[in-house]
């Protein structure tokens, strides 16, 4: 498996960093979001720390994408939810709903992150694997492509956080491969942390410092070996669900059965 | 010989024209026609309330314009109905109530035919200065606030996360959209006030690479369109306003169908 080799390089480059313990850059104290009556988030405690890999785990209507929602501000919220002073934030969308009219350059969508030097956006397109779609439409592009524009945008701010929101859906599995590797090298040059959502757990496994399984409440949280260990984990994703990639609603396809 | 009342429409309509461009744009690119239509027709009782008060027309169609368009942003924000439902049930109720209360309202003498299909032959040179100064202000604030209003275009969960207002972009929007709309009611009436924004983008949206681009080849289209319609008036004795997107039209017919290179 490229992605789980990639992994090793990913899940190496945390262990430099949580020598120093720092404040952490988002802290979360009793979460809790409700819509009418109907709690969609109820009542999270959870930090992320500086450089550390923290997935986003849960089965549909759990509310990751309601969570990340709120963790870039754009959802009213009861409870603390802190952002360290002068945290800089980095966020990809899952998708992207262009109207076909809107004329817009690859080069000319990165500018509009605030970065006026066309230079340093040519090397982080570069950086991201992206240098040759600077004057491609956005309207043109694939799922993989957009993702890795995206990606660059959300780089230029120089974050110390990147939120992603399942960044390979509807990428075959070279392509998925491709984006993680390509993850483990910014991570390992800046150090920025990631929170991610993601539906595909063989990478999470391999991958991430640290997972959160979510079901509208925290149902476990830690390490990947003591999630997937864990029964409330188990009662979600089934029994092998450490081993294998559980079936996915997206239509993306499982590489064993 | 062309008369000095044919040059002074020709001069507000191409005014007109380009304010409305960037607005036009924005309007195709987030998918918001029905909005414009909203904002249009509650300019109807907008004038009628002026009247009825001895006020300005122009005050009464910002005051409701912009009250229209800050209810639909209410209605939509919670989802209970949809955009769409919502937009339908307020462009169409602001018309049907705009033409009863210009029939009940005391003292209220409404030329209705003016105000729904415009009379941009009779601009008198006071307007013409409302609609210039009004129509700079339109294009300085929207030229400060171009990388806002795109990035909210493009993803309004982006925009928020590198720290944006979302609030302030939709606040700037609609009240340039009420202020637009009370400028150019003279020009094409409040009917047709949505296709002067719309068909000059869309048209020009084939031609176009970049964002800048489509607004200025949407404002020569605009222009284009506005001398085009006048001289159909002027020749073949139409009403200036609907010749005006009739021209639009043509010119969309045009670039939409131009075998692609």
């Amino acid at each position: 498996m490229l992605a789980a080799a990639r992994g090793l390089l990913y899940f190496g480059a945390f262990h430099e960093r949580t020598a120093m313990p720092e404040t952490p850059l988002i802290t979360a104290e009793g979460l809790t979001v409700k819509r009418g009556k109907r709690v969609l988030l109820d009542a999270l405690d959870f930090e992320i720390l500086p450089g550390e890999a923290l997935t986003l785990i849960g089965p549909n209507g759990a509310g990751k994408t309601t969570l990340i929602r709120a963790l870039i501000g754009m959802m009213p919220h009861s409870g603390s939810l802190i952002r360290r002073k002068g945290l800089r934030l980095g966020y990809t969308p899952q998708k992207l709903p262009l109207e076909q009219l809107i004329p817009m350059p690859v080069d000319r969508f990165v500018a509009l992150s605030g970065e006026r030097n066309r230079k340093k956006r040519r090397e982080m397109l570069a950086r991201c694997d992206a240098a040759a779609l600077q004057d491609t439409q956005m309207t043109a592009l694939s799922g993989g492509e957009t993702q890795r524009v995206l990606l660059a945008r959300a780089l230029m701010r120089a974050p110390d956080l990147l939120i992603l929101d399942e960044p390979t859906q509807g990428l075959d599995q070279l392509g998925e491969a491709r984006f993680y590797a390509l993850l483990a090298e910014i991570r390992a040059k800046s150090g920025v942390a990631i929170f991610m959502v993601s539906h595909d757990l063989h990478m999470v496994m391999a991958q991430s410092d640290r997972v959160i399984c979510l079901n509208r409440h925290i149902c476990c949280s830690g390490s990947p070996q003591k999630v997937a260990q864990d029964p409330s984990y188990q009662t979600l994703f089934g029994q092998r669900a450490g081993l294998a990639p559980y079936q996915h609603q997206h239509g993306e396809h499982c590489d064993h059965d | 010989m062309i008369d000095l009342f044919l040059l002074k429409a020709a001069l507000a309509g191409v005014i007109i024209a380009w304010v409305a461009a960037p607005l036009g744009c924005l309007v195709v690119w987030r998918r918001m026609a029905y909005f414009g239509d909203a904002t249009g027709h509650a300019a109807l009782l907008g004038v009628a309330l002026a009247l009825s008060l001895s006020m300005p027309p122009l005050i009464g169609v910002m005051v409701i314009a912009a009250g229209m368009a800050l209810a639909v942003t209410f209605f939509t924000r919670e989802g209970a109905f949809s955009t769409d439902t919502v937009l339908g049930v307020f462009a169409h109720s602001a018309l049907a109530i705009g033409l009863v209360a210009a029939a009940l309202l005391p003292n209220v003498r409404l030329n209705l035919i003016e105000t729904l299909l415009g009379d941009i032959l009779t601009v008198t040179n006071m307007e013409i200065w409302g609609i210039a100064l009004g129509g700079a202000v339109i294009l300085l604030v929207l030229a400060l606030s171009w990388r806002g209003l795109l990035n909210a275009t493009l993803s309004p969960e982006l925009m928020a996360a590198e720290g944006g207002s979302l609030q302030r972009d939709k606040l700037i929007f609609t009240l340039s959209l009420a202020l637009f709309v009370a400028l150019s009611m003279k020009l094409v009436g409040i009917l047709l006030i949505t296709a002067l924004l719309i068909l000059p983008a869309a048209a020009a949206a084939p031609l176009s690479r970049s964002p800048e681009r489509m607004v200025f080849f949407t404002a020569l289209i605009g222009s284009l369109s506005v001398l085009g319609g006048l001289w159909m008036s002027w020749e073949a004795d139409t009403p200036a306003g609907p010749s005006i997107i009739v021209v639009a039209a043509g010119i969309f017919a045009l670039t939409a169908l131009r075998p692609k290179p």
